[in-house]
């Protein structure tokens, strides 16, 4: 377990950059002194303009482990303030501070000796510290049984397709709200409580569940979680749409 | 200008990194007093133990104009007002909510909503500010004072920990409660307080970080000492200044 690190500043290269789809970038950044993180943890990245100016924003970690390494994929926001440059701007090579590992309810903890399984639910962006939580998971032989449900609006929007698609210790179903892939046996739309009941495992397994998305989502997922009886100590959420 | 200043704004994209201890570059002018200078110096270099780092991301722009004095280092102002929880949304009716204080006599000072309402509500207008980077300036907020729930309750604790509906605690020193620092909240904006903002009634701490003002808020309970609550064990700061950027520990 890793959360037993403190919280500190960190300064980061950009090793590489990519995009992941049209308006999200996947970065790495090699930072020397990270301790590694959880599955599930997140960042503040801060950056500071030449005349002093500085702006902090969250972004959760799609890796985890101990490893100096660590990626991000971030989502441009229109008329944000800070995404528009980490997607469009910011060069390979480029330094940044960072500030972590942060989060420590968020996460999924491999060596855990709970065995229920575990449900994990993203919509859109929210997929990321997800991702990083069925990573993890790929990485160990035995353990809880995963399942993950990402909606998102096209095949163009979606994460980690390729990574997706080769994840063995996870069942991914992917819902798309808006058009979906060619030949998809199922028409696009969004994601409603009997095809969320009917994706996700049922409440007398007493699955352990996250969910991260947009607050409309999370809200929408998680009330319909505790109507199909789910415990809600049991569903852990976590929301965005906060600074941009 | 000051030298340490004209050396900070000279000093070229790059990493400064230092052995000196945290506040190397005191100016000569501390008539003002730290904390007050602590606020007012330059957001530029980052305060860590044992080190002091820079990196200037130059092609940075920014959105300036948002710039505000009264906003705290490292937030950033939104017109809406973002929803963050642990979970789901708690419905609680107002019909089955109470508020109790319990002290270490195990006394209970217990409020249902109408009784709540007797004890005098107060128009608040406030800044807020969550530990996820946002602040809402002049919000409007409605609530009775915690000062009136404490008038006839006796304890020699300092420390109270926050209960609410579904479970969430968080730790606050008596000393941050009162002197009309803080309130149960009914209202916000003009509107009886929606399940999702911690409807019907959450606690109003704006001096600190958003997570120390309890949403579902059911209850107080006299401490001895200054136990964490749910953030505070999971890595969040055991106060939450927002003004000394007391987000994590």
């Amino acid at each position: 377990m890793i959360t037993s690190n403190r919280v500190r500043w960190h300064l980061g290269r950009v090793i590489s950059r990519q995009f992941e789809t049209g308006s999200a970038v996947r970065l790495e950044l090699a930072v020397p002194t990270w301790p590694g993180n959880d599955a599930g943890a997140h960042l503040d990245i801060r950056l500071t303009a030449p005349g002093g100016y500085q702006a902090s924003r969250s972004y959760s970690l799609a890796s985890s482990g101990e490893s100096t390494r660590v990626v991000l994929v971030v989502q441009e926001l229109p008329g944000g303030e800070v995404s528009p440059f980490l997607v469009r701007q910011l060069a390979e090579g480029e330094e940044v501070e960072v500030q972590g590992p942060l989060g420590r309810f968020f996460v999924w903890i491999p060596a855990e000796p709970e065995q229920s399984p575990v449900q994990l639910i993203a919509g859109g962006s929210g997929v990321v510290p997800l991702f990083s939580m069925a990573s993890a998971r790929e990485r160990e032989l035995k353990g809880a049984e995963f399942r993950l449900l990402y909606s998102v609006r096209s095949p163009r929007d979606e994460f980690f397709a390729d990574e997706l698609a080769e994840l063995s210790r996870t069942v991914v179903e992917i819902v798309y709200t808006r058009e979906s892939a060619p030949g998809a046996g199922r028409p696009p739309g969004r994601l409603t409580r009997e095809a969320l009941a009917a994706s996700t495992f049922p409440a007398s397994l007493s699955p352990r569940i996250f969910v991260c998305g947009p607050t409309s989502f999370v809200e929408a997922v998680a009330g319909w979680l505790v109507e199909l009886g789910h415990d809600p100590t049991q569903i852990r959420t976590e929301r965005f749409g906060g600074s941009r | 200008m000051r030298p340490w200043l004209t050396q900070l704004m000279t000093t070229p994209a790059v990493v400064v990194a230092s052995r000196i201890s945290c506040l190397p570059l005191l100016p000569p002018d501390t008539s003002i007093g730290l904390r007050a200078y602590l606020r007012t110096r330059p957001p530029r270099r980052i305060r860590q133990k044992g080190a002091v780092v820079e990196v200037i991301n130059s092609s940075f722009g920014g959105r300036r104009g948002s710039s505000d004095s009264r906003v705290p280092p490292g937030q950033t102002l939104v017109d809406d007002w973002p929803v963050l929880s642990t979970g789901p949304t708690r419905n609680v009716d107002e019909s089955r909510w109470s508020f109790s204080i319990t002290t270490e006599d195990k006394v209970a000072h217990r409020w249902n909503w109408n009784k709540l309402h007797q004890v005098g509500v107060e128009d608040i207008v406030t800044d807020i500010h969550c530990v996820t980077h946002w602040s809402k300036l002049d919000m409007a907020w409605r609530g009775v004072p915690i000062d009136r729930l404490f008038e006839d309750v006796e304890t020699s604790y300092d420390y109270v920990m926050v209960r609410s509906y579904g479970g969430y605690t968080t730790n606050l020193p008596l000393e941050d409660l009162l002197d009309g620092q803080a309130w149960v909240a009914t209202e916000a904006e003009g509107e009886p307080l929606r399940p999702e903002h911690g409807g019907p009634a959450r606690l109003l701490v704006p001096h600190l970080y958003f997570w120390k003002s309890a949403k579902w808020v059911r209850g107080m309970e006299m401490m001895p000492s200054d136990d964490p609550g749910f953030w505070e064990q999971n890595g969040y700061h055991l106060r939450g200044d927002p003004w000394r950027e007391e987000r994590y520990w």
